[in-house]
């Protein structure tokens, strides 16, 4: 018997140790700093009173700890959630088309959940929603969904070999497609055009725990899909025709990590708005950082994902403070250049 | 005379049509367990359409058989446990080491969602160990030589632990030395493993030496199959090459050459 031992180049706990200190720390700067300064201990020690088994008085006011769990909390577990299902959707798309530009809106989920989003805001209802039913996610999750099956309905080609391209091609076209209707059906509502690009700008401002409820469910199920795709990524690496040779079911796989990143992205634009880029940096930071095997990438995503995404928000929050920046623009602004710096100071390309 | 054992490959009848083009015309053959038969053909003659049949990537008409059993009742999954191919030019993913390219010859034996096991890291220790490669294994494969790299693709095939072996010109792009250590390790390859295997083959004196049989593609059909030097005769690669060589019959085997004077002049 060969006593051989592989080196193994799967997921690196060093990285899933930093990914877990990130949203540690993003967690708890969120909940400290805001127009009400909370003190760093109080948060903690209130956070962990809050734990199964732990007993322990943080000394913060019952006003404060309604500021920590009715207006903050809820902002920031938004924020983790919407960051690691984009990041992990973006991750899993850039596998499952081989493209490395691919990301959750390629498919044209962003335009139509714009779509979505603008008809029920010229249609009177306000964006920012209470109630059970809250048509504006709703609206936006529904365009996401159908700008999703038009792309694959349209993209769908019997030839193996071109399926991927039409596809990506299929989604552009129905992505111009929708943007151009948005933008026609904005202009002709110049009243609430404020509204509508508030929106698409992505918020996480009016986060409630009901919203947290309403994605969750999505974030947990599909990015389990996604996670548990990571090893049938790395074999579509080796291109559709070995991977069949390998005995992958190359179209079936595909549709599974298209169908599931699709719709945990629409859950989570239809709550928090449309916000770019997460979706390429974050899975691209990972791949740069601790390699191109998407059993890392995947899972690691998810933790820098909701780190960065809860981190922006509270930069957001503080930049022009008392008012806030829209997170879609903070996401490029502070995103892009340090995208760019990991881009230039690691040797590999991705 | 020795009882005959059921094919590893059997294909009866095989036609591939694409886009109304008929690639491969009814193509018979018949591979047994260890033995080698070489493809060879002018290029265009459907050589890599044959290979691709029998992997399953092309529809094809006809029958294809796998050990006796028709492929058309295989799963994905148990088809790639029973046949392995080494395209011509593969894509190597980049950063990927060597290591974790093998192991993804174990995809057939693991369902969509699993993880590989401590058997299939033994495996490919195994095959890595008997590649020579277990110093390269954490090596990206896009760091490594055209010979290593050849080991390697071979090392993942052999992962797969399919009784038959498909090669799309497994010396392309080799020198000399290396295309002659490829094919010394898919004689000792088929032997201790029982493979059948089937490899399309350039170079026509190799394909006399290393091959059992041959079988020589012309548009799609079988022109001729069997023992090299019934297949390489001067005749046979001037009708279907439209080349004029000489082949010399020397203590060491058939040496096919190419010559300068016009067919039918001495």
């Amino acid at each position: 018997m060969p006593a051989a031992t592989l080196p193994r180049s799967g997921l690196a706990w060093r990285w899933v140790a930093v990914g877990v200190v990130l949203v540690v720390v993003a967690v708890v700067a969120g909940l400290s700093v805001g127009p009400v300064a909370l003190p760093l201990h109080g948060v903690l020690l209130e956070v962990l009173g809050h734990l199964p088994f732990v007993h322990v008085h943080s000394g913060l006011t019952a006003r404060e700890a309604d500021i920590v769990w009715s207006l903050r909390a809820p902002r920031v577990v938004m924020g983790l959630l919407v960051g690691a299902m984009l990041s992990v959707a973006g991750g899993a798309y850039q596998g499952a088309f081989r493209n490395p530009l691919a990301d959750p809106y390629l498919l044209g989920v962003a335009a139509g959940a714009g779509l979505g989003a603008t008809l029920v805001i010229v249609a009177g209802q306000p964006a920012s929603g209470g109630g059970v039913v809250a048509p504006l996610p709703i609206a936006a999750f529904g365009g996401a969904l159908l700008a999703v099956v038009l792309t694959y309905t349209l993209g769908a080609s019997g030839d193996r070999r071109r399926s991927t391209t039409s596809l990506v091609l299929a989604g552009v076209a129905v992505a111009s497609f929708l943007t151009a209707v948005q933008t026609w059906v904005q202009q002709r509502h110049s009243d609430t055009i404020r509204e509508v690009f508030s929106w698409i700008l992505g918020r996480l401002t009016t986060a409630t725990w009901h919203d947290v409820l309403i994605l969750l469910p999505y974030v947990v199920v599909t990015s389990a899909v996604l996670v548990a795709s990571r090893r049938v990524l790395d074999v579509l690496t080796v291109g559709d025709d070995e991977a069949a040779t390998l005995g992958i079911n190359v179209s079936r796989v595909r549709l599974v990590v298209v169908v599931a990143a699709s719709l945990g992205t629409a859950a989570a634009v239809s709550v928090s708005g449309l916000i770019a880029f997460v979706g390429i940096i974050v899975p691209h930071t990972v791949r740069l950082l601790a390699g191109r095997s998407y059993r890392s990438i995947l899972p690691l995503s998810l933790l820098f994902g909701a780190a960065f995404l809860a981190l922006t928000d509270l930069l957001a929050r503080v930049v022009i403070a008392p008012a806030e920046l829209p997170i879609g623009v903070v996401t490029a602004f502070f995103g892009a250049p340090f995208f760019l710096i990991v881009l230039r100071s690691t040797r590999s390309a991705p | 005379m020795s009882e005959r054992r059921v094919p590893s490959l059997r294909l009866v009848d095989v036609t591939v049509e694409v886009d109304r083009r008929r690639l491969l015309d009814s193509v018979s053959l018949s591979v047994e367990p260890g033995e080698w038969l070489g493809v060879v053909g002018p290029n265009g003659a459907g050589k890599t359409t044959l290979l691709r049949a029998v992997a399953g990537l092309v529809a094809v008409r006809g029958r294809i058989e796998l050990h006796g059993r028709p492929v058309d009742g295989l799963s994905r999954r148990e088809r790639a446990r029973a046949v392995a191919l080494v395209p011509q030019s593969p894509i190597v993913p980049d950063g990927m080491t060597v290591a974790d390219y093998v192991l993804l010859g174990r995809t057939p034996y693991l369902g969509p969602f699993a993880v590989e096991g401590p058997v299939d890291h033994a495996i490919t220790a195994e095959v890595l160990e008997q590649l020579h490669l277990l110093a390269l294994a954490s090596r990206p494969i896009d760091t490594l030589s055209g010979g290593e790299r050849q080991r390697v693709l071979i090392a993942r095939a052999l992962a797969q632990q399919s009784p038959v072996l498909l090669l799309d010109e497994p010396t392309t792009a080799l020198d000399i030395g290396h295309q002659q250590d490829v094919l010394e390790l898919l004689d000792k390859l088929r032997f201790e493993r029982d493979l059948a295997v089937v490899s399309t083959m350039h170079d026509l004196t190799m394909a006399a030496q290393y091959p059992d049989r041959l079988a020589l593609l012309a548009d799609g059909r079988v022109a001729t199959v069997g023992p090299c030097e019934e297949v390489l005769t001067e005749e046979h690669l001037s009708r279907h090459y439209g080349a004029t060589v000489r082949v010399l019959h020397g203590p060491d085997g058939i040496v096919v050459v190419p010559t300068r004077s016009r067919r039918g002049s001495p």
